[in-house]
């Protein structure tokens, strides 16, 4: 089963590194990683999804709270959340295939952030098996040239805040 | 007040207590060096920064104070990783201090560089960088603060070269905040009586001591729940001393190298309580199998240990400090009863104590290594401190010593480092003048250490060094002898070397001890001399170190002998 944890670490040099470094040393099983500044300016906030029975991880968990740059470690999955990821998609367009995939992207609700002679950029955002979705239509249909996601991050619904 | 990063370091150190501080200088480190010289701080200089890594560890573990290293920048540094990783596998209090080069060449593969931080991350409980002079204050508090308190662990102090010359108003915090580092000193009421209910309903329990007891220091806590439970005891190798070795209820060390009654009882038994232990692989055989008939409780500090291994029914996460007592309270009220519950089962495992008792060989034209082991406990009443070295060397000492005191039986569990018996027990000695410091080791891994006897006559440091010569690397021949049809690749050690002439060359007493009717009279001259003093004993080549349960398989698959 998948756990999206929210993860709260200091902001100092080296913390990504140790947790990422952990996590391989362990040969804990991560999906992804996301990390960025949050509403205060000496925390930063780490979405992982981790993959394993609840034995793996509950151990994921301890060993992260170990690290003493480690603030708080919520598990979202026990609790309703948003959760939501970013892609950036470069797919080969002329002018021919151009207005499909408009079409595609206005179904999707995604947008167009960049046009080129032979190119589009489309940027979606929403949960993995939605991009994954768009991916495949627009592969098939017109050839990716590059993707970037940014891994999924998460926050609970509601008014009790992950660091509390 | 107003002071240099260096000078601030040494008042930091006196305000956290620390008495001495092992180590070795260099161009990042000099003006901390510089500052040590004026304020006559006490440094033992070793010969090589591994030496002072171990010392640092090994006393640590005598004293339980927090062990303090000094190295400097780049090779200086990298000679600590094998040590800090020995210490960071048994839970050693270790505070490194580290000189890295001024905060302009950072990053630029500048001379004597290295990133320390970086390459110890993995092996530290945590680590620090200081590039600023006023971060230095507190990031030793931490430091001697995370190093001693929970599980403790090692924890290096990187230093830039200029941060040491700096002029600041120095401060020493009084206190630490830590977000993110709460120990879990008391734990949880409910999980005592939850505890307690298993224990007064359990046929067969056992109780499995490990390393953690040692750190805790909770040794006499056990020792009365022992009494009042009536309950048969085991060890591992971390955890011997706990218990003294000729308590009626104790069975031994459990394990690949474990008893008979230990390793049979673990199978047999309902009810495991694991103690300040971690349940390595040297340990447990074959883990699925591992005492598959108990329910087993696990106490420990850190959470992380719970369910790593083994899975645990009910998890007592805590001091021992604050368990055990809380559990005896418990106890205490019907310690009758339990003993009298118990008792069919604890005869059972004493009649296997009895009947499969450790036991060797005698030799003929050599002298016997177990023998030797003996023969120390005997002269020294169980009371001396032993050290050992890896190898079949460590474990007939953790077999044949009769350990009475908790803390004095220093060995490299976790990591299995050989070369780190010598400086450990300079270490150990250094931190306990008045006591006997015996060590054991291989002819093998004297050698990787071996420029630490000349520390030792340095300082005179009156350790007994006791080299089980058996010129090999024994405990890897012993393997090729069971498991590789003996085709014994790279293990022969007959060289050249005279062990006597080196302990005396380096200014150590050397002593020989080559056929058995010299032994007692040897081994008695030894431990009356003065100084520190090295006897060479020959020993047999191809002795196993039994029983032995192979690797991978169960418990009670072990190959017994003697
Ligand atoms: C640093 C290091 N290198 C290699 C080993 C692997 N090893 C374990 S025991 C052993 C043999 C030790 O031989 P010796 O020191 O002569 O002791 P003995 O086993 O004969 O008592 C070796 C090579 C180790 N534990 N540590």
């Amino acid at each position: 089963m998948k756990h999206t944890l929210a993860v709260l670490v200091e902001n100092r040099p080296g913390v990504l590194t140790h947790i990422s470094g952990l996590i391989s040393r362990r040969a804990f099983n991560i999906e992804s990683i996301a990390a960025g500044y949050t509403e205060e300016p000496d925390t930063t906030r780490i979405t992982i999804v981790v993959e394993g029975d609840e034995i793996e991880q509950e151990q994921v968990v301890n060993q992260l709270s170990k690290l003493i740059d480690v603030i708080k470690i919520s598990d979202l999955t026990a609790v309703e959340s948003i959760q939501r990821e970013l892609a950036l998609i470069k797919v080969k367009a002329s002018l021919e295939t151009r207005s499909d995939i408009i079409n595609i992207v206005n179904i999707f609700r995604a947008s167009i952030v960049d046009v080129s002679r032979e190119t589009m950029v489309i940027e979606l955002s929403g949960d993995e098996t939605k991009i994954d979705a768009l991916c495949q239509v627009l592969e098939e249909d017109h050839g990716i040239i590059e993707i970037v996601r940014t891994g999924k991050i998460a926050l609970s619904r509601g008014p009790i805040p992950a660091k509390a | 007040m107003i002071m240099t990063g260096a000078e601030a370091i040494i008042e930091s150190l006196k305000k956290e207590n620390v008495d001495v501080a092992f180590g070795y200088p260099g161009g990042a480190v000099l003006t901390l060096y510089d500052a040590l010289y004026k304020a006559n701080f006490r440094h033992i200089l070793t010969k090589h920064e591994q030496g002072a890594v171990h010392a640092a560890d090994g006393y640590a573990r005598a004293t339980g104070k927090v062990g303090v290293v000094i190295a400097t920048s780049g090779p200086g540094a990298t000679n600590l990783v094998t040590g800090i990783a020995t210490a960071y596998m048994d839970s050693i209090p270790m505070v490194a201090i580290t000189g890295q080069v001024a905060v302009p060449l950072i990053g630029r593969d500048s001379f004597q560089e290295a990133d320390i931080r970086g390459i110890t991350t993995p092996i530290t409980k945590h680590n620090y960088l200081v590039k600023t002079v006023e971060e230095l204050p507190r990031a030793l508090k931490e430091a001697f603060y995370i190093a001693r308190t929970g599980r403790p662990g090692p924890v290096v102090v990187d230093i830039a070269k200029d941060v040491f010359a700096a002029t600041f108003d120095y401060e020493y915090p009084l206190e630490v905040k830590l977000r993110g580092y709460h120990p879990v000193n008391e734990g949880n009421q409910t999980v005592i009586n939850q505890v307690f209910e298993e224990v007064s309903s359990a046929s067969k329990p056992l109780l499995f001591i490990g390393g953690g007891v040692n750190l805790s220091d909770s040794s006499s806590e056990l020792r009365e729940f022992v009494e009042q439970s009536g309950f048969p005891v085991i060890t591992s190798l971390m955890g011997l001393g706990c218990i003294p070795f000729d308590h009626p209820q104790f069975l031994g060390m459990v394990g690949m190298h474990g008893t008979y009654a230990a390793n049979m009882a673990t199978t047999e038994c309902d009810l495991l309580l694991g103690i300040g232990v971690r349940f390595d692989d040297r340990v447990t055989g074959l883990l699925s199998d591992f005492a598959s008939k108990a329910k087993i409780i696990h106490f420990d500090i850190d959470p992380a240990e719970i369910n790593k291994n083994v899975i645990a029914q009910i998890r007592v996460i805590g001091d021992l400090k604050w368990s055990l007592p809380a559990l005896m309270k418990k106890v205490g009220g019907v310690s009758g009863e339990l003993k009298e519950r118990v008792r069919p089962w604890r005869e059972k495992v004493l009649g296997w104590k009895q009947d499969f008792p450790l036991t060797y060989e005698q030799g003929k034209d050599l002298v016997m290594p177990q023998a030797v082991v003996e023969k120390v406990s005997q002269l020294t009443q169980g009371e001396a401190v032993i050290v050992t070295d890896v190898g079949q060397n460590q474990i007939w000492a953790a077999q044949f010593y009769g350990f009475k005191h908790p803390r004095r039986f220093l060995t490299s569990g976790g990591l299995g480092t050989m070369g780190y018996g010598l400086p450990a027990a300079l270490g150990a000695q250094c931190g306990l003048p008045d006591q006997k410091v015996v060590l054991f080791v291989g002819d093998g891994g004297v050698m990787m250490n071996c420029q630490e006897l000349a520390t030792l006559a340095d300082c005179n440091f009156p350790v007994v060094v006791l080299v089980l010569n058996n010129q090999t690397l024994g405990m890897v021949a012993q393997w090729q002898r069971m498991f590789y049809g003996g085709r014994y690749s790279h293990t022969s050690l007959k060289g050249h070397t005279d062990f006597v002439k080196l302990a005396e060359a380096m200014g150590v007493t050397g002593l020989r001890v080559s056929e058995p009717a010299e032994l007692d009279k040897v081994l008695a001259q030894a431990l009356a001399v003065q100084g520190p003093v090295l006897v060479d004993i020959r020993t047999p080549e191809t002795v196993d170190v039994l029983p032995m349960v192979p690797a991978g398989a169960r418990l009670d698959q072990m190959i017994m002998g003697g």
